[in-house]
């Protein structure tokens, strides 16, 4: 499978362009870096990517085909911060089958604790909790995964232990990974090739 | 107790705080328990009491008939609690019946533009007509009786909380949980109950609540002009409206005590609905 981006641009209402003309093609199986500056779009890019927005101008296609409007998405997104993206009333457990019963394997691998599935979001840190967003984010039908800074909250060894996990998954599932950092080293460890932000934006 | 929550709290900052807590839960108590009683109270009466007994025809208050007594020697005391009793039945089926029209639409907004667009319009064109005119003709329509009012209250009341749903509901459909669950497959009827509904609860209940002293005056206001519950009934506003020929003979007793009861009634859900509101929701309770 490949996710490609043709001639994107996107802006916030009367903005400058963000980036126009945008170009960017994913295969299955591999793991890109995307680096670059702040504030130049990298984050909607990814909202645009896993079908969060609408671009303005060009497409976004799997396999040649548009993005899929209903039903589960085959690209999903990781946000930076764990907190906005679960329901504070909904208990941990609840949250992590929203996209259907996860791998146990993953669970396990994530180094997630079974007796925090019991709690609310509230009682959980950052890093925990982004355990969860992690593991909800590769279903079964998760083609494709974009980490936007992911694991910017987390400290080294957990860093390391979720990405040890996610990529092992992505192998044994033969994921697509995008993973946007403002770390190069994580960068480096992690792709198999980087992209520079300012390299495809004109 | 409160030398020893003075040595708990030892900084002078927390104590207000506690004290206007303290304050909000007893104001919220009694209201509650005043309105439960006068309920409930519209059950319990004696029906006997509601009878004519010509017996005791006219008198003023007194500690055996503490409201007095009408012209057909019924206790005043008695066909308060029962009208009090029916006030608070109107309201409640009709403020229920509006929230629950509330929130349809308001659910109904988040589902795509155009059904935003339509839910807008309707809100804006039942605020645009005053309730009281929309009210007598739904009533009147309806035909009178406690199904006529109900059905018009509730047919009247509903869009000023509906505005109020539609903007949670929006803000609620932009929160980033909410999109994910869209990206996870799940379906607009899905998040809604799921998602919303919950998180609408409070605001609803407290909605619902502001909205009983409307309904209940407005049940008043058209039985009284003789478009509502059957002069059969009790209810308050059959009530003042009978006993409107009789003040000019001195038997004030026959309206005053009734109207009061009213306006209490109508005051307690109000000072509820706003100390409930205050605790679910201080930034616009502060407005
Ligand atoms: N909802 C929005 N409305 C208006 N402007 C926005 C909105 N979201 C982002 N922007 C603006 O768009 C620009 C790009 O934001 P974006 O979050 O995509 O940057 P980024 O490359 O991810 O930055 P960072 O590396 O700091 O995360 C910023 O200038 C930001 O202020
Ligand atoms: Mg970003």
């Amino acid at each position: 499978m490949r996710l490609e981006a043709k001639k994107l641009g996107y802006r916030y209402a009367n903005d400058a362009w963000l980036f126009r003309k945008f170009d960017l093609s994913l295969q299955q199986g591999e793991t890109v870096g995307l680096v670059g500056p702040s504030g130049r779009g990298k984050t909607t890019l990814a909202r645009i990517l896993a079908g969060y927005d609408t671009p303005l101008e060009g497409t976004v296609m799997l396999d040649g085909q548009p993005l899929p409007k209903r039903g589960y998405h085959p690209v999903q997104l990781v946000f930076q911060h764990p907190e906005e993206a679960v329901n504070p009333r909904w208990r941990i457990g609840r949250i992590l089958n929203e996209g259907g019963q996860p791998d146990p394997f993953l669970l396990q691998e994530l180094g997630i604790d079974q007796g925090w599935l019991e709690r609310w979001p509230g009682e959980l840190s950052g890093g925990e909790l982004q355990r969860f967003c992690v593991a909800r984010a590769l279903g079964p039908q998760t083609r494709f995964l974009i980490a936007d800074e992911m694991t910017t909250m987390l400290d080294a060894v957990s860093q390391a232990q979720v990405w040890h996990s996610v990529l092992a998954i992505a192998k044994q599932r033969n994921l697509g990974l995008l993973v946007i950092s403002h770390e190069p080293s994580l960068i480096r460890r992690l792709c198999d090739r980087v992209i520079e932000w300012e390299s495809l934006v004109h | 107790m409160s030398a020893h929550q003075a040595g708990q709290w030892p900084s002078a900052a927390p104590r207000p705080q506690i004290n206007r807590r303290r304050r909000t839960l007893t104001v919220i108590v009694c209201t509650a328990a005043f309105i439960i009683a006068a309920w409930l109270g519209g059950y319990l009466v004696n029906l006997e009491k509601l009878a004519t007994n010509l017996q005791s025809r006219n008198h003023a208050p007194s500690l055996q008939y503490l409201f007095g007594t009408d012209w057909l020697g019924r206790d005043m005391f008695t066909r308060t609690v029962k009208g009090l009793g029916l006030s608070i039945q109107v309201g409640l089926l009709a403020s229920v019946s509006s929230g629950v029209i509330a929130v349809m639409l308001g659910l109904l907004a988040s589902m795509g533009k155009i059904a935003d667009r339509i839910v807008s319009w309707l809100i804006d064109a039942f605020l645009s007509v005053p309730h009281l005119v929309s009210l007598i003709l739904l009533a009147f329509v309806m035909g009178g009786g406690m199904k006529g009012v109900v059905i018009g209250i509730a047919l009247t009341h509903w869009p000023s909380l509906a505005r109020i749903i539609r903007a949670e509901v929006m803000q609620l459909k932009s929160a980033k949980y909410v999109q994910i669950s869209r990206r996870m497959g799940r379906s607009s009827w899905w998040i809604a109950t799921r998602h919303m509904v919950p998180h609408l609860l409070p605001q609803l209940f407290v909605g619902v609540l502001l909205m009983f002293p409307h309904a209940i005056l407005h049940e008043a206001a058209i039985s009284f002009i003789g478009l509502g519950l059957s002069p059969h009934q009790p209810a308050i506003g059959i009530i003042l409206s009978e006993s409107m020929r009789y003040l000019s003979m001195g038997m004030w007793w026959l309206a005053f005590f009734p109207g009061l009861c009213l306006l209490l009634v109508v005051r307690s859900f109000d000072v509820l609905g706003e100390r409930l509101r205050g605790l679910v929701d201080p930034r616009r309770s502060r407005e």
